[in-house]
């Protein structure tokens, strides 16, 4: 929704662990995700908190649990809009190199 | 093989109305400029419905029953490959929940009850990021992504 946000969120090694973790296996409460992080459930409410502004994380009740997933959506403008369109440019290059050096007969 | 479900929740925020939304998932024509298929359906409760790739092969790539209909918040199918479609334990399930939100639409797809580790899992975890983005892209533009567009390397290597 917000690139500012989406680039804060992933500033920080901890968010980006628990997106790792989030990735690795989906929909984890806060505790199953702390169990995983040398840190005080506090600060971790308060990564999450961000990763969720970020709408990098949704969360979902199920009866009283609160479960976390990851929501790859707005990495995927990120990329659209800040890797591809760069690096159609660079591989375009390289498969020109390759092109150039591959025709030249020994 | 393992029967362990497993289940995405994708949200996506589009400057748009719940019934162009809506209509952009279930109206054939709308889908094939973002999403590179068709949705086919009478989108009644109980009947089926297709996805179909918008090439002149017109493959029938899912298929699925129509499980709850309420224009133009929500959508609730079942999602399956044709090879497998008549067991019923090879279907997923997917809803579309379509909120306003603060003067946009939120959009939520939750894909639940999909076998962990299936081909399914890895096909859709690639494919839902991409076709919400266009989705998104398409309203608020008016024009689509490439779905499936691949870095040129790999397109220019493969016979795909």
């Amino acid at each position: 929704m917000d690139a500012d946000k989406v680039f804060k969120a992933l500033g920080d090694p901890t968010r980006r662990r628990l997106l790792d973790l989030l990735c690795e296996q989906n929909g984890q409460t806060l505790g199953e995700l702390c169990e995983h992080l040398d840190m005080a459930r506090q600060s971790t409410t308060q990564h999450l908190g961000l990763l969720e502004a970020a709408n990098l994380v949704t969360t979902v009740w199920r009866g009283r649990e609160k479960l976390h997933f990851i929501n790859p959506v707005p990495l995927h403008q990120v990329y659209e809009r800040w890797v591809r369109k760069f690096e159609r440019h660079r591989l375009s290059l390289l498969s020109d190199l390759k092109k150039e050096l591959e025709s030249e007969e020994p | 093989m393992s029967s362990e479900k497993t289940s995405f929740v994708y949200v996506t925020y589009i400057r748009s109305t719940p019934e162009k939304v809506f209509e952009a998932i279930t109206k054939p024509e709308i889908a094939r400029r973002y999403w590179g298929h068709e949705n086919i359906s009478d989108w009644k409760p109980g009947s089926g419905w297709q996805h179909v790739r918008a090439s002149e092969e017109r493959t029938v790539q899912l298929v699925g029953n129509v499980v709850e209909v309420v224009p133009p918040t929500r959508l609730v199918i079942s999602w399956a490959s044709p090879a497998v479609a008549a067991d019923p334990a090879s279907h997923s399930r997917v809803s579309f929940d379509i909120a306003t939100y603060d003067g946009m639409v939120k959009l939520t797809v939750t894909h639940d009850e999909l076998e962990a580790g299936s081909g399914m899992e890895k096909g859709i975890r690639q494919g839902w990021p991409i076709v919400l983005s266009s989705l998104k892209s398409l309203l608020e533009t008016g024009e689509g992504i490439d779905v499936f567009a691949k870095p040129k390397a790999v397109a220019a290597g493969s016979a795909a």
